[in-house]
């Protein structure tokens, strides 16, 4: 197994430098001009020079050298520094000081650094779009379990028609319609997230949790859909399965049989379902979070790529297909460890 | 003597008996007729079936029965509420002309969906094509030629791990121009946005076929045809490839459906068509300033989105019970 992971981590660095590669061509092709914004008064030569300022002029394979050490090399440093200095899980480690002002990769749009932008951002994310993939897995869970044990009861069909639908109605029609019912018509809950807001007492903590219902429940309803079909289908594997008429006929309980044998084989291939998706959290739900007004990585991607700030897109992108190669590695590797079956070496 | 011949021709004939059967034998059934039988009893995809030719057909013909210009401006009779509002606000201001309303600049917006629909449709049919068609490609080539195994599958991995939605948007903000510019904007649009959707969704079909394919490939009538010397791009047309229609057609409607969502979510963020040219997306992200004026206006596109897409959903999940012999006929 351990084999089987290194090998899997070393395959992964050339797929994820031809990922780099060809994010960073299709952005080199795009016939965009960051000097676009700039006044026209603004002589040509100057402009030239604020071009290569930028590091434009020089050779792509230039380019793209810089910015791999700047992502894979520089970053790191400020990262472990920060880790080190400020955060509260490392911080009694001593400063490490591996940082000395060395160019890292700055927005065309802020002029600052590109990574400190995504920090910025990344809590708004990761509260709504991971509190509503909990959400998800802890309806959806019941459901599945629940739709299979009955299967073709009335419940399940319900189920299904349900998860057909959170299929079926795409998020930018879902979330417009709870705005219109839920702060329009009934005015109860605010159709803007306001990121500034902290909670501090009970009040507050109340405000939060209205701002926040309604695009947790948006992003939720989808990932329910999802995961409640895969759930249903894996326990109806198993409900037929010899082992559970064994566990029957020694005489155990249903639930017993039902929510310790059947559910703990099944939940096998959904707990790798499941690592699948992280990845989609942090990459945000840009149409939400464009919806919703909620200032995350979805947003800001949208934003940069309007305003056409290449090393942010590049950058944003690069991480989005990090943590997808890395939860593709998790989930293989994560079912190869709960299913003694599977044996990869 | 004679007694003994007549028992045994007896017996003979008891003995035969039992191998021949009591009835007349049932008419010989094709496979698309077993096909057939087997969805029917599926309601949600006979229903979703319907719809979707409703729909199609509605699109088609549509302009034909409703002959109103979608971007034909009547500025004196803008916001114009749909009829049905009549029946809870007698007020409301609404013409048997325009039967659902007109919007901000006073076009008809029956006819903008109608529009829209043929527009919405368009892309996500050819879309679902273009990506069947690579993906069938890659997924018949990777499975037959063993050389291309190895070098084809990696790249559907690599595929797959790229970040589809971002990379739609990349792709499509960054070439908007240089397309718009050679093609015009309508034509450069739908091909751009046809063309990102084909070639960022074609892996799950190709992945099915590869393994259909591997698994047939060894098959006795596989190695018959090749002993009399059929050429493997005959063997793949003649022998392969009516023998995964089946995975192929479901993948198709799970494509068709995607691609709708993903032209819809595209024109939403305003990266889609150009705003004189109605899709559903489009109509709908118009319309969300002034969604509590006017709610008909996000409800009507938005409705005949998910609808749609739930109805090829549930046509998906019947093909697929009604394609599976195993399922078939229980």
């Amino acid at each position: 197994m351990l084999t089987y992971t290194i090998r899997r981590l070393v395959l992964s660095l050339p797929t994820l430098l031809f990922i780099s590669l060809v994010i960073f061509l299709l952005l080199q092709l795009a016939p965009g001009d960051p000097m676009a914004q700039v006044p026209l008064t603004v002589p040509p030569e100057v402009k030239q020079k604020m071009r290569e300022a930028l590091g434009l002029g020089a050779p792509i394979h230039v380019q793209y050298w810089k910015w791999l050490v700047q992502f894979f090399w520089i970053e790191p440093q400020v990262f472990i520094d920060w880790l080190t200095r400020d955060s509260f899980l490392l911080g009694w480690l001593p400063d490490t000081n591996l940082y000395n002002g060395q160019l890292r990769v700055i927005s065309w749009q802020t002029r600052s650094p590109v990574m400190d932008i995504v920090m910025q951002r990344m809590p708004q994310t990761l509260w709504v779009v991971g509190m509503s993939y909990i959400v998800g897995i802890l309806i959806a869970l019941p459901i599945g379990i629940y739709s299979a044990y009955k299967q073709y009861s009335l419940f399940d069909q319900a189920g299904t028609f349900v998860s057909m639908i959170g299929f079926s109605i795409p998020p930018f029609f879902s979330g417009v319609l709870v705005i219109v019912i839920f702060s329009v018509n009934l005015g109860w809950f605010p159709s803007i997230y306001d990121t500034t807001h902290v909670v501090t007492d009970w009040a507050s903590f109340k405000v939060q949790f209205n701002q926040m219902i309604m695009p947790v429940m948006v992003l939720a309803l989808q990932t329910t859909a999802q995961i409640s079909r895969f759930m249903r289908a894996s326990m109806l594997d198993n409900l037929n399965q010899d082992y559970v008429r064994t566990a029957r006929a020694k005489g155990l309980k249903e639930s017993v049989v039902v929510l310790v044998h059947v559910l703990r084989n099944s939940m096998i291939p959904i707990i790798t379902v499941i690592a699948l998706g992280i990845p989609s959290i942090f990459g945000g739900a840009i149409i939400t979070e464009t919806l919703f007004k909620v200032n995350g990585i979805g947003q800001l991607l949208l934003t940069a790529l309007f305003a056409n700030d290449l090393p942010m897109v590049m950058t944003l992108t690069f991480i989005f297909a990090i943590l997808i190669v890395l939860f593709n590695l998790i989930a293989d590797v994560l079912y190869g460890i709960l299913d003694p079956r599977i044996r990869y070496d | 003597m004679t007694d003994q011949n007549v028992n045994a021709a007896a017996a003979e004939i008891e003995l035969y008996g039992a191998l021949k059967d009591k009835e007349p034998p049932k008419e010989p059934r094709s496979q698309w007729r077993d096909v057939w039988d087997q969805f029917r009893k599926h309601k949600g995809a006979l229903i979703g079936g319907g719809f979707l030719l409703f729909i199609t057909l509605a699109v088609l013909i549509g302009p034909l029965i409703w002959q109103v210009d979608a971007k034909q401006l009547d500025i004196r009779n803008k916001d114009m509420r749909p009829l049905y509002t009549l029946l809870w606000d007698g007020d409301a201001r609404t013409s048997w002309a325009k039967p659902l309303g007109s919007d901000n600049l006073g076009r008809d917006i029956l006819a903008t969906l109608i529009a829209g629909g043929r527009a919405s449709m368009a892309v996500g049919w050819t879309a679902m094509i273009l990506a069947l068609f690579i993906g069938t490609a890659v997924g018949v080539s990777a499975g037959y030629f063993r050389r291309l195994d190895g070098p084809l599958m990696r790249l559907t991995d690599l595929f797959l791990s790229l970040p589809i939605l971002p990379l739609l948007l990349v792709a499509v903000t960054l070439f908007r121009q240089p397309l718009r510019a050679s093609f015009g904007p309508e034509t450069g649009m739908f091909i751009l946005i046809v063309g990102v959707i084909g070639i960022t969704s074609w892996m799950q079909t190709a992945r099915i076929v590869r393994g259909e394919i591997l698994a047939l490939k060894e098959r006795e009538f596989i190695l018959a045809a090749r002993s009399i010397g059929t050429t493997p791009f005959k063997i793949i047309r003649r022998h392969l490839l009516p023998n995964v229609v089946s995975p192929i057609m479901v993948s198709a409607t799970l494509g068709l459906a995607t691609a709708i969502i993903t032209e819809s979510a595209l024109s939403f963020l305003g990266v889609g068509f150009p705003s004189d040219f109605p899709t559903w997306g489009k109509l709908l992200s118009d319309a969300v300033p002034r969604m509590e004026e006017f709610p008909e206006r996000v409800m009507l596109p938005g409705i005949l989105i998910s609808l749609t897409v739930l109805s090829v959903n549930y046509l998906g999940d019947g093909l697929r019970d009604a394609l599976d012999p195993r399922i078939r006929g229980r």
